[in-house]
């Protein structure tokens, strides 16, 4: 396959993915308990990209020692929780990883 | 009722806090993807068809360990499935509206404007609110168009220690600040991270995603119940 016709074909399926949801269901399918169940998927799905980002390296492997990702997360977690800023968070965590990677 | 352009607007600066990490996303991404040798506009053609920073990464990462096409495309897809998701979530604010409309916005169905609109569209009820997802998906597009383009032309002036790519499940993370308060949500979030930390290596084609996916929705479902009945 070529370069154009991989990358046409994988922009293909990513669309289909956001399209196929909006096109198929209607608004009567939903009732209080289907929304309910819906708010927990930003819970459900970021992990998933987070965790795996933070705990496996780039050889793939599982890392906990000598990880100064894990605590700049937590830390990030933690100002997250108290000032409930987007931007707080994200600056907090890259700040304490470059003062864990740079400075200690 | 707000005008159009007014809720796009706030589209654009309620997402705006999300867009300082695409920045270094992006860059990440064009640089690598020269650096795995493609040219500047198959890279571009990236970006511009497929617009979505996990599946780039994704079909870069198995593009250079040698991966078939059919294993980069399925594992794309199966990246990509959590837009199911988001389009069940957004569908019930958008099925008043034309199919094309629905053609366009899909494209701009992205985590962040999605993150941020599944907010507004939930607490307001004019007939125009989709255009705050517009807002944030168009606001995206054009940081994610440009930061490639400067990630091509800069490519390894970049250096790699800086660890930019840490920026990415910070983006998320951050998303999920207001969640880390309930007790639910805390425990779909743990349930979801551990299948997919242990799942990484061992669920073919990147599946790992939507597998955890479902593991906290189920998670969600069963502890809502259970809470419910006392």
């Amino acid at each position: 396959m070529t370069n154009w016709a991989l990358i046409i074909y994988c922009g293909l399926i990513t669309y289909l993915t956001r399209f196929s949801m909006i096109a198929l269901i209607k608004k009567e399918m939903f009732n209080d308990r289907i929304r309910e169940i819906l708010s927990f998927v930003p819970s459900a799905i970021f992990p998933a990209i987070i965790f795996p980002a933070i705990f496996i390296n780039d050889k793939g492997l599982f890392q906990v020692d000598d990880n100064p990702k894990i605590i700049a997360a937590i830390i990030a977690m933690i100002i997250g929780i108290f000032t409930r800023s987007i931007i707080a968070t994200i600056f907090s965590g890259l700040a304490s990883y470059w003062f864990l990677i740079f400075v200690v | 009722m707000q005008s159009n352009f007014k809720i796009f607007l706030k589209g654009i600066i309620d997402v705006s806090p999300l867009m300082i990490p695409v920045v270094p996303f992006g860059l990440i991404f064009g640089v690598l993807s020269i650096d795995i040798g493609f040219s500047p506009i198959e890279t571009m053609g990236m970006s511009l068809i497929i617009f979505g920073g996990a599946s780039q990464i994704v079909l870069l990462q198995l593009f250079s360990g040698g991966a078939s096409s059919l294993v980069i495309i399925s594992s794309v897809g199966a990246v990509n499935s959590r837009h199911l998701l988001y389009g069940a979530v957004v569908s019930e604010h958008l099925s008043d509206l034309k199919l094309v409309w629905k053609i366009i916005i899909s494209y701009f169905l992205i985590d962040q404007a999605f993150a941020i609109s599944n907010e507004y569209l939930k607490k307001n009820n004019n007939s125009n609110r989709y255009f705050h997802l517009v807002g944030g998906g168009v606001t995206c597009w054009i940081i994610w168009q440009s930061t490639t383009i400067l990630g091509i032309i800069l490519g390894a002036a970049i250096p790699e220690k800086l660890g930019l790519s840490f920026a990415v499940p910070l983006t998320f993370l951050a998303l999920l600040v207001n969640d880390f308060r309930k007790f639910v949500n805390v425990i779909v979030i743990i349930i979801s991270g551990l299948v997919a930390t242990l799942g990484y290596n061992y669920i073919p084609f990147k599946a790992y995603v939507i597998v955890s996916a479902v593991a906290g929705l189920f998670t969600a479902i069963l502890l809502t119940k259970i809470i419910k009945k006392k």
